[in-house]
Parts: C-alpha cells; sequence; structure tokens
C-alpha cells in the first residue's frame, strides 16, 4: 500500500491535514480538481476578495480620507492593474501551498477524486486517464460550491457569483447583490468603493444572519452611510437580461407589491452549498446528513470506518479557518493523539471597512439558551488611537456570564477588527474570564484597548466612558 | 466576614469527590465543626465541617456533582444573624447550575490534549494557573508522573510511526470489532477506583524488580492452639481467635529480623522504617481496599485481631476513612479465603514486601519417615529485589514459617 493517507481536495482542510499527517510521519497523496492547490478560499475566495478590498481601500481612504490629514491626492485607478495585482496574489498564494506539499513530500495528483470504497480512490486525470490510490485513511475535503436561484442561470458576465464579482471586466454602473451575507457585503463593498451603485437584497429582515444583531444593526447603518442601499425581506423572484444590462424582479418576502430593479451586473451571493457531487458517496456507503452534508463523529469519521471528511463539506461555519483545524485533528487522530477542535471558538470576519469579527456566542444565542449574561460595550469614539485615526465607527462588546464572569461572547465591528478578535479567541479557549481579559495589560495608544475597556465594562467599570 | 467552605483533603490518591447530601440550607445558623455537606469518594465518605461559627451563605456545589480537592462548595457569613436570608443569586435562571462554577477553570488548549492522551482526568491534576488552571507545564507533569520510564511504548494503532514526541494514546486504542461482536459487547467507563488500582498496581510492577518466592506451612500447631483456647479467646477478648492475627505476628518477627523488608527505595536512597504498620487487604463489593494495622508491633495478638475486625466491620458499612488506609510499611494479602492454592502477589508500592496467604488443604507429607496428612498452607512472598536479596526474602519466609509451625517462638520471640 503505497500511502498511509490520501486527501481529496487542496483548499485549506485538505492541504493543511496532509502536511500535518505528513508532518506526523505519513506518506500522503492528495488529489486535486483545479490546477493550482489551495482550493476556493485561495484561487477564488478569501484571498482574492481580500486584495480587491485591499486595494479599494485604499483607493477610497486616498479619495475621502487623506484631504482631512493634509495630503492633497486625486487617485485615479486601473482596474485591469488592480485584477492583475489581485492574480499576483492569488499566485503567491497558490505556489507557496504547492512548495509546501513539495516540501512534505506530499504525492500531489491533479484531477477528480472518486472515493470506490475503504482505502480506494480513483483519479480521473484532465486528460481522462484514470488511476487508482490505496491508502489507509482517506480525507474528504472537497469545500463547498456556490448557492444557486432556482430559476436564475449564473453566466458569470452580468449575472455573477463570487467568482465573477473578483474578474468583472469594467466597473458597474449600477449592482445588485442577492444576499447580505459575508460575501455579498465585501464583493459589493469592492464594487461601491470603486463607482458602482450597490444594492443589496437580503430575504431576512436583518443583514449578515447569525451574527450578533447589535452588531448587524450598527454596521446596516455604517454601510447605509457610505452609500450601500438595502431591500431587507425581500427576494429577488426573476431577473430579465438584456443587452443594456438586467432587470430584477424584487418581491417583500412577506408578499406585496412587485419591484423591477435594473442592474449592470446581479452577484448572486446567497451562501454557499457543500460539494459533494462526482465522489461517488452512495456507492461507498458514505451518508449525508440531512442539509446533504456529509456526516460526521467527533473524530470526524463518516460512516464508511476509515474515511473521513472535514471543512465545508461537514456541518458548521463553512470557515477557512475552521476547516484548518479540522484537518489537523483528523491527521492527529490518525496518528493515534487526541485530535480536537473546539467548535465554541471559532472567529468569524467580515473584511469590509470597517470590519466585522467575533467569536462565541451572541446575545441572543444566550437568550435563546436562558443564560444569564452580562454585556460590555466600548465604543471606538472613545478610543484615543481611533479618534486620530479617524476611525471611530463600530464598537467592542464582550459578554461574560453573569455568575461566573466567564466570556461567552466577543463581538468587534471597527477597523482591524479582524485582527483584535484573536486576543478574544485566546482568552476564550482558555476559559478566561472578563475581569481576566480586563486585568490584562494592553499597550496604549491602540485600539485593542477598546477591547480591554469592554471588559471593564462587563463589570460596569470602564475608565474612558 | 465571609469565609469558603472548601473541599478537604482526601487522602493520597483521592482527587475528587461526589457531593452528597447538605445537612443545612442557606441561611441556617451554623456551629464551627458542625457537619455541613457529606463528600463520598470512591473509598471513603467523610464530613466536611464547618469552618467557623456563622450562617451559611450560598451553596455553590448541588448533591451529585463532581468536586476537586481544594474546590469551593459554599461560603459562611461569620457570625452573620441566622434570620438574615440568603441574598437571591443574580443567576437564579433555569440555566444558571450548567454554567461552569466559578472555580471550574477548563484546562488550557494544549494541557487539555496532553490530558486526554495521558487518559487522566482535568480534575486530577492540581492546576498552577490563575484560579486553579490546569496549564500545559502540569498536565505535562501528571503525564510523566503517570507513565513510568520503563514502560515500553506502545505503538499507535496503525504503522506509521508518529514523531518520538507523540505520546502514548491511552484511550480507545482498540481496533473495532466486527459489527457482529460490536453489538454484543459493552463498553464501561472504569471507575476511579478500578483507575487507580490500575495505575498503582502498573507503578508496581514498572518501577520494582519484583520477584515471588514459595514456602508451604504446616498449620497443625495453630490451628490446635487455635482449636483449644478459641472459646476462652472470644469469651475474654470480645472476637474470633483467627489465622490473620497470627500471621501479622509471624511476620513482625521475620520484618524486624529482615529490615529490608520493611524498607522502601527513594531516589538512591534506602528508607528503614523502624516502625511496622502492616496493611491487610480485604475484598469490599467496591474493590480491594487495604486498612492498616498500625504500631502492630506494639500490640497484643488480641489487639491485632480486635483491629482487624473492626476494620471489616467499618469496610462493609462503608465507613472505613482514608487515614485507615494510608502509611503501611507491609501487606499481607490472603488469597485463601476465595481458595487459591497459589499466586503470587503485586507489591503495594513503595512497600518491599508483600505476604501471599493462601487455602489450607490437607496434603500429604512426609514426617519421620511417615506419609500423614497435614493442614498445608503454600506461602508466597512477593519482594523488590533491588533491596531485598534473595537469602533476605527466604529467611522471611522460612521465619514466618517457623513461627506458625512452632508459635512457642512468639513466646520467645525467636
Amino acid at each position: 500500500m503505497p500511502h498511509d493517507l490520501i486527501v481529496i481536495g487542496t483548499g485549506p482542510g485538505g492541504y493543511v491535514c496532509a502536511i500535518r499527517a505528513a508532518q506526523l510521519g505519513m506518506k500522503v497523496a492528495v488529489v486535486e480538481k483545479r490546477p493550482t492547490h489551495g482550493g476556493t478560499c485561495l484561487n477564488v475566495g478569501c484571498i482574492p476578495s481580500k486584495a480587491l478590498l485591499h486595494a479599494s481601500e485604499r483607493y477610497e481612504e486616498a479619495g475621502n480620507g487623506f484631504a482631512a490629514m493634509g495630503i492633497d491626492v486625486k487617485p485615479k485607478f486601473d482596474l485591469a492593474k488592480m485584477l492583475a495585482f489581485k492574480d499576483e496574489g492569488v499566485k503567491g498564494n497558490v505556489d507557496g501551498v504547492g512548495f509546501l506539499l513539495k516540501k512534505n513530500k506530499i504525492d500531489a495528483f491533479h484531477g477528480s477524486g472518486r472515493v470506490l470504497g475503504p482505502g480506494r480512490v480513483e483519479v480521473t486525470f484532465i486528460n481522462g486517464e484514470k488511476k487508482v490510490l490505496e491508502a489507509k485513511s482517506i480525507v474528504i475535503a472537497t469545500g463547498s460550491d456556490i448557492a444557486r436561484l432556482p430559476g436564475i442561470e449564473i453566466d458569470e458576465r452580468q449575472v455573477v457569483s463570487s467568482t465573477g464579482a473578483l474578474a468583472l471586466a469594467s466597473v458597474p454602473h449600477k449592482m445588485l447583490v442577492i444576499g447580505a451575507g459575508v460575501i455579498g457585503l465585501e464583493l459589493g463593498s469592492v464594487w461601491r468603493r470603486l463607482g458602482a451603485e450597490v444594492t443589496v437584497v437580503e430575504y431576512l429582515d436583518r443583514i449578515l444572519p447569525g451574527m450578533d444583531g447589535d452588531v448587524a444593526r450598527s454596521f446596516h447603518r455604517i454601510l447605509a452611510r457610505q452609500g450601500m442601499t438595502f431591500k431587507l425581506a425581500s427576494k429577488v423572484t426573476a431577473i430579465r437580461k438584456d443587452k443594456g444590462g438586467c432587470t430584477a424582479v424584487v418581491v417583500p418576502a412577506a408578499g406585496g407589491a412587485t419591484e423591477e430593479l435594473g442592474a449592470d451586473v446581479v452577484l448572486v451571493s446567497i451562501g454557499r452549498v457543500p460539494y459533494t457531487e462526482g465522489l461517488g458517496l452512495a456507492k461507498a456507503g458514505i451518508a449525508l446528513d440531512e442539509r446533504k452534508r456529509i456526516a460526521v463523529d467527533a473524530q470526524f469519521q463518516t460512516s464508511v470506518p476509515g474515511i473521513y471528511a472535514i471543512g465545508d463539506v461537514i456541518a458548521g461555519p463553512m470557515l477557512a479557518h475552521k476547516a484548518e483545524d479540522e484537518g489537523v485533528a483528523v491527521a492527529e487522530t490518525l496518528a493515534g493523539q487526541a485530535g480536537h477542535v473546539n467548535h465554541d471558538v471559532i472567529p468569524n470576519v467580515v473584511y469590509t471597512f470597517p470590519e466585522v469579527a467575533s467569536v462565541g456566542k451572541s446575545e441572543e444565542d444566550l437568550k435563546a439558551a436562558g443564560i444569564a449574561y452580562k454585556a460590555g460595550k466600548f465604543p471606538f469614539t472613545a478610543n484615543g488611537r481611533a479618534k486620530v485615526n479617524r476611525t471611530t465607527d463600530g464598537f467592542v462588546k464582550v459578554l461574560a456570564d453573569a455568575a461566573t464572569d466567564r466570556i461567552l461572547g466577543v463581538h468587534i465591528v471597527g477597523a482591524h477588527a479582524g485582527e483584535m478578535i484573536a486576543e478574544a479567541a485566546v482568552i476564550m479557549e482558555f476559559g478566561g474570564s472578563a475581569e481576566d481579559l480586563a486585568r490584562t495589560c494592553h499597550a496604549h495608544p491602540t485600539l485593542t484597548e477598546a477591547v480591554k475597556e469592554a471588559a471593564l465594562g462587563v463589570d460596569k467599570r470602564a475608565i474612558h466612558m | 466576614m465571609t469565609i469558603e467552605i472548601k473541599v478537604p483533603t482526601l487522602g493520597e490518591s483521592v482527587t475528587e469527590a461526589t457531593v452528597g447530601q447538605w445537612f443545612k440550607k442557606p441561611g441556617d445558623a451554623v456551629e464551627a465543626d458542625e457537619p455541613l455537606v457529606e463528600l463520598e469518594t470512591d473509598k471513603v465518605t467523610v464530613e466536611v465541617p464547618a469552618p467557623a461559627a456563622g450562617v451559611l451563605g450560598n451553596i455553590k456545589v448541588e448533591q451529585g456533582m463532581t468536586v476537586s480537592i481544594g474546590a469551593v462548595l459554599g461560603s459562611i457569613r461569620e457570625g452573620g444573624a441566622a434570620a438574615a436570608p440568603a441574598p437571591a443569586r443574580p443567576a437564579a435562571t433555569p440555566s444558571a447550575t450548567k454554567a461552569p462554577a466559578a472555580s471550574a477553570m477548563p484546562p488550557a488548549p494544549a494541557a487539555r490534549k496532553v490530558l486526554v492522551e495521558a487518559g487522566i482526568a482535568a480534575s486530577e491534576v492540581a492546576g498552577s494557573g490563575r484560579r486553579g488552571q490546569v496549564l500545559k507545564e502540569d498536565a505535562v507533569a501528571a503525564a510523566a508522573a503517570a507513565r513510568t520510564p520503563a514502560q515500553p511504548a506502545a505503538k499507535a494503532p496503525a504503522a506509521y510511526v508518529a514523531s518520538p514526541l507523540a505520546p502514548v494514546p491511552v484511550q480507545q486504542m482498540r481496533a473495532p470489532s466486527i459489527a457482529n461482536d460490536a453489538m454484543r459487547e459493552e463498553r464501561v467507563k472504569m471507575t476511579r477506583l478500578r483507575q487507580t488500582i490500575a495505575r498503582r498496581l502498573k507503578d508496581a510492577q514498572n518501577s520494582a524488580a519484583m520477584l515471588t518466592t514459595f514456602n508451604d506451612v504446616d498449620m497443625s500447631a495453630v490451628m490446635a492452639l487455635r482449636n483449644q483456647y478459641k472459646d476462652l479467646f472470644e469469651k475474654r477478648h470480645g472476637v474470633k481467635l483467627g489465622f490473620m492475627g497470627f500471621f501479622v505476628k509471624a511476620c513482625l518477627q521475620a520484618l524486624k529480623e529482615i529490615p529490608a523488608v520493611n524498607a522502601e527505595i527513594d531516589g538512591q536512597d534506602i528508607i528503614y522504617k523502624n516502625y511496622y504498620h502492616v496493611g491487610v487487604a480485604v475484598g469490599t463489593d467496591k474493590g480491594l481496599v487495604v486498612p492498616v494495622v498500625r504500631e502492630a508491633d506494639r500490640l497484643g495478638l488480641a489487639e491485632i485481631e480486635q483491629t482487624i475486625a473492626a476494620f471489616g466491620r467499618r469496610a462493609r458499612e462503608g465507613r472505613l476513612g482514608i487515614e485507615d488506609m494510608q502509611g503501611g510499611t507491609f501487606t499481607i494479602s490472603n488469597g485463601g479465603v476465595y481458595g487459591s492454592m497459589l499466586s503470587t502477589p503485586i507489591l503495594n508500592a513503595p512497600q518491599s514486601g508483600i505476604l501471599g496467604m493462601h487455602r489450607i488443604e490437607e496434603r500429604a507429607v512426609v514426617r519421620a519417615g511417615q506419609i500423614v496428612a497435614r493442614p498445608m498452607m503454600y506461602l508466597a512472598l512477593s519482594y523488590d529485589h533491588r533491596i531485598v536479596d534473595g537469602r533476605e526474602a527466604v529467611t522471611f519466609l522460612v521465619r514466618v514459617k517457623e513461627c506458625l509451625e512452632d508459635p512457642q517462638r512468639f513466646v520467645l520471640e525467636l
């Protein structure tokens, strides 16, 4: 048997699992459908969108924010160059993964993987040739695909998914975003900054479903002030395409008068679905759960012993870092160690400006669970560094158990929220209390002082409020 | 002033207990040292006394919950008036009981992994972090203590050679059985007592150079003595005259002659103990317990029998205290009561000797050239060959045999 482990898919879950397994002494093969490694995240997801978010944010800042600091510039942008900058960032990252796989002596097979049964994976190469790989264990890390709306065809030109929205040939005059989740708000922000009029249609009566309601309301106001238009509690039932652009039929979710909205480009960003097609799951006897995800036990093993699944293809938030940690846990379990992922402490970040970041429970979660909690909230308007930086939008909110003071959730809206959430995750992983966080010295002047003040706020003793 | 009620030290190898009944309610007046709550461990039940007089404040840990040593059970307001009602707790929502107690810090993430792999419960480890949190260094130390150097590194299930640092997995390393068999298997968690027994027995085997020497003893003389005096003995001393007293006496005689058997190894040193606390292993429905007859050499045979009888009574009632089982210097195990012919007992670490008694049986032996039937018992002495020489071990057992075959030696201290 030539390999100990075959990993299908080299997204963040798969390649990390493969590397960890190799570190633990296993001989590993990976199967990847794309010509490059890194999966959705590196090729058409997190990484390219962050490149465009970064570039467009700098552009907007140069246009709006510099003058107040005494810098007089009139920025111009070249979309082709900006997209090339993005592609370069992607290349650097995917090549990096290829290098890491080589360095760890992992055999990479570029083709589609299909599970034949325990220990057997068939690879169909691009030229149609087939090869059967054998190993003691298999990890399915095939990730997710875009979710589609019935009756709305995605052509990636006028009606696009996140993939198409990362490579529009020109800046649309009007852009319609279906779905006010992370992807819609991030890519909507990119094109709004570059000049598009962006309207977001969301079926629910709030943006960022699942995140803390307080955060979502505040963030909604901030985005609206930036010029994004929202149509909440509404759904798009049809899109008519013509030469000049598209017309979307928008209906209130509760029923009522329809409305037609014109747009040059429609972005469908209503979520993602597990990618299980063509994997031969049914034939191999691998069970799915009620939402068509691969069912796994606490050790990520599927219904077939020796076959594991991680990341977007199983239950839980579809986040690269969640998949990575699961990949590490599976590799360690296979090596006889105690692999484990604490699914209660997985940070979640929206990379807009300002950023939104959260970890742990929202106030709604705690209320639903009947847990008595205390909240400490601190606005960036009261933070010295945020004031001079003129990034005073947003706040930090710390939620702690009323009886034990243990931190149950931390939510941040604000510049660099995605970086600041890390300290919350660390202290929560250690089971720390709000007072522990408040008694930890934070450098001055930094935005992180707002985190400390929010922790003090749990005990109603914030200093700068 | 508020004084915390904490879980007291419950003795060696006991790290957690289950909270039993609270005798007082919040708001009740309590005297100093008045029992407040029961704690049940695998071996004993103890009552936690009030640390001071006052009023019972809150009860943090309800009946049925598991607590570790030093955990806070509740509090007492010193000198408070009994009438003052306990303040309503803000977290009195239905789910509040599910929230982790303030003292119950989860182990640090890396510590958790080390503990799971070593099969150690976090509650068994004293945490050095804030509010008693078990940190990685605590977990690593606990795992190292549980694992002895001589233990051969059991390999992970598959053939991958994991990095040498990979700890030996303890939990559920077994390959799954075929489905038909798996359905008929039952997986039961080991009790803490069982886990402790398992760990200590294995520790003893792994650290001592353990070896067993055998002999046999003709019980005729002891049995004759017993038959002659058992009624008078019981009348005078209020306890039946059994065999155990004779064996304890015989062992004491031998221990005094061969001090190495009563000694233990500590690092580079040998500690000779010039006192004799003899453990007597008895089976109970909860497992094996070894109450210790302390200062056995200062007791008469009747007092030894009385002490052992009292232990047996208290063990059956579940009232054996931890202190009753600590500090033994030598152990006697009697497999004979279950019918054992011969066995090789495992040392009760860090002790260096254990005597195994077996069943008494009429066997054909040769006396003065004649084959005669005599009540015979095999004796076994397991000993730590690191400090007890073969000559010493054999001499020890011969001395025990001689004493029992000729009880007059007891009188003359020979």
